[in-house]
């Protein structure tokens, strides 16, 4: 059993991608912990695995061999819908290029989490309000994507990422497709989110500048995590 | 429904597009409820006028004549309570997109077997006085202008006259009106004694009977009756219900339900191909929005469905749209001013229409939704 601590815990986990008739690993046994209430940046030349890493942790992909446990539940030996559940209670994504549902307005997109659950309109609405409004975003609730800066539209896809209050919040490139100045808001964001509300963290960059705002930095190359990276 | 605004999400995004297409179904569904009241009125004919009265034809096709002798034999037969008859005369107006029935009759019986035909008693008395006398129906007197007193030239096309001549003059006499709102007022009717002393073709000769049975119940039985009498003569003849015999007609001009399911077959394909690709297409642009939503939770099945439920979104708004203006357009009334009384739309055209839209979404929507529930979340929000 891992420690009470560790929320995710990752055991030899190796990943290849089959192309053509070749076999091209990806990971070449990973093995890590996070601990609850850590903000983990993930660091790595293009190609080195990184995104593939952070799917596998979200149950969005499944490793060749090894194991993940989230929360003490092995996690990728679950069926594809069991798998789909538990992401929806356990993880919120964010993703680089936002991936807004453009013909939703900003409440609408937040609230698609919470059509999975149980809550009733109003409820739904309630929580709906409060992560925007964590996001600072709650003059825009009325607003199409399209409207919106892309600082903004990552604040909408942060608000959709923690409206079900995941167990995990798993961030690929965030600001990847931002300027500096809205994406130094964004990792303030993530910051605070980590620090304020006690939310686990694993942010996916490239960028050194962003994974000083992080807890912690692991690097990732040729599939391996490195002990001894060069910064 | 709380999915509604992710499903309505979908049809949002190319709006042109999707309105295209749902205007297309709304014409294919438009069509389809037009073309089901004309194939009914088609079908259903006069029947409705006619339950006491039965046809008796000759055997081989209607196109046929059978002798003017007959009608004291059909009378004889039990349960017939009185028998005339009728000739297509298929001549010309002016030019021949000027269409209107011509059929030598005997006045006296005429009125008895088809009292749907109202001609007022001095119109009635006059036509017996006048050899060439000729009465015609309200419909087609105002739609040419014809007054009582009018001599009608009628170019005949099948009955020649002694001494060549193909023009038959008629004095009009009269003008009936129908006793029922689908009682047919196009036509023309003369007397028999004139026509069949100027023809020089087939005297003695007539186009079909009509009589009047005293038992509608009975009319199959009578039917077999007549038929019997006539057996084993040169001339055998083939008795049915009016109804059926307006069909049989009908079916001169073509299987008309066989013309129109095949019109229909035509405009459904296109519209599967049309819907399908838009379908399609529609889940194709949305590969990395479906990932997203199967990141959030969604699980493959449900999103299988809401790809089916977009699908039958469109096919059911475009259908109920169509539907309802041929279903406006349909209780005008017949579009033909009188050809098709019984223009309607029929109730279980409303069933089929349901099960065609159904079957539409479903067509259209299967594929893409389940190329929705196989993607793969780390396939579709990979990029480039
Ligand atoms: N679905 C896939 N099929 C084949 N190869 C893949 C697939 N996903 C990732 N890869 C390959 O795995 C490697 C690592 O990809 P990725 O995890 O996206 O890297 P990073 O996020 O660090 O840039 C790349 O070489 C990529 O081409
Ligand atoms: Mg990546």
């Amino acid at each position: 059993m891992s420690e009470p601590t560790d929320l995710v815990r990752i055991e030899d986990v190796e990943k290849d991608y089959r192309r053509g008739g070749e076999e091209i690993p990806v990971l070449a046994g990973v093995n890590m912990t996070i601990p609850q209430g850590d903000f983990l940046a993930l660091m790595g030349p293009s190609g080195s695995g990184k995104s593939t890493l952070l799917n596998i942790i979200g149950g969005l992909d499944r490793p060749t061999n090894g194991a993940i446990y989230v929360a003490g539940e092995r996690v990728d030996t679950l069926s594809d819908r069991e798998l789909a559940a538990w992401r929806a209670r356990h993880i919120g994504f964010v993703f680089q290029f936002y991936n807004l549902m453009p013909t939703l307005t900003a409440e609408k997109n937040v609230d698609l989490p919470l059509l999975l659950t149980p809550l009733s309109r109003s409820e739904r609405q309630k929580h709906v309000a409060a992560a925007l409004a964590v996001t600072g975003l709650s003059h825009r609730a009325k607003h199409f994507p399209r409207q919106m800066s892309g600082g903004e539209q990552q604040r909408v896809g942060i608000a959709r990422a923690i409206v079900t209050d995941p167990t995990l919040l798993l961030c690929d490139e965030p600001t990847g497709d931002l300027d500096r100045k809205s994406g130094d808001e964004i990792l303030s964001l993530l910051q605070a989110l980590n620090r304020d509300h006690g939310k686990t963290i694993v942010m996916v960059t490239h960028d050194p500048h962003a994974s000083h705002r992080a807890t912690r930095t692991l690097h990732l190359n040729k599939g391996l995590l490195e002990d001894h990276p060069m910064e | 429904m709380k999915f509604f605004p992710v499903i309505w999400c979908g049809l949002k995004r190319k709006k042109a597009r999707t309105i295209l297409t749902l205007m297309s179904i709304v014409v294919a569904f438009l069509l389809y409820g037009y073309l089901s009241a004309v194939n009914t009125a088609f079908n259903m004919g006069v029947t409705v006028a006619g339950a006491d009265r039965v046809v008796i034809r000759h055997k081989v096709s209607i196109i046929q004549l059978l002798p003017a002798s007959y009608q004291a034999r059909i009378e004889r037969v039990n349960g017939v309570a009185k028998a005339a008859h009728m000739t297509w005369f298929g001549g010309i107006y002016q030019k021949p997109s000027n269409f209107f029935p011509q059929m030598p009759v005997v006045p006296a019986d005429f009125f008895e077997v088809w009292p749907e035909f109202l001609l007022p008693e001095a119109q009635k008395q006059a036509w017996l006085r006048t050899r060439t006398g000729a009465i015609v129906g309200r419909r087609t007197a105002e739609k040419y202008g014809f007054k009582i007193g009018d001599r009608i030239p009628i170019q005949a096309t099948i009955w020649r006259q002694k001494g060549g001549q193909t023009t038959w003059e008629f004095d009009l006499v009269g003008i009936y009106d129908g006793a029922e709102k689908n009682t047919d007022t196009t036509q023309l009717f003369f007397r028999y004694d004139y026509f069949d002393e100027a023809r020089v073709q087939a005297k003695g000769s007539v186009g079909w009977y009509g009589a009047r049975i005293q038992d509608p119940n009975q009319s199959a039985l009578i039917a077999q009756a007549i038929d019997q009498e006539f057996a084993n003569s040169p001339e055998e003849t083939k008795t049915e219900s009016e109804g059926a015999f307006v069909q049989g007609f009908a079916k001169q001009v073509g299987d008309v339900g066989a013309i129109l399911a095949a019109i229909l077959t035509a405009v459904f394909f296109t519209i599967l191909l049309v819907v399908g690709n838009t379908m399609a297409q529609a889940v194709r642009e949305r590969t990395e929005e479906i990932g997203v939503l199967k990141a959030l939770g969604f699980t493959n099945t449900l999103v299988l469905w809401l790809v089916l439920a977009e699908a039958l979104m469109l096919s059911f708004s475009g259908g109920i749209i169509g539907m309802g203006i041929s279903w406006l357009l349909i209780s005008r009334g017949d579009p033909t001013g009188g050809s098709l009384p019984n223009f309607f739309l029929p109730s279980h055209a409303f069933v089929s229409g349901f099960i065609l839209m159904l079957a539409l979404g479903a067509a259209t929507g299967f594929l893409p939704a389940w190329r929705a529930m196989k993607l793969t979340v780390a396939e579709a929000l990979r990029r480039g």
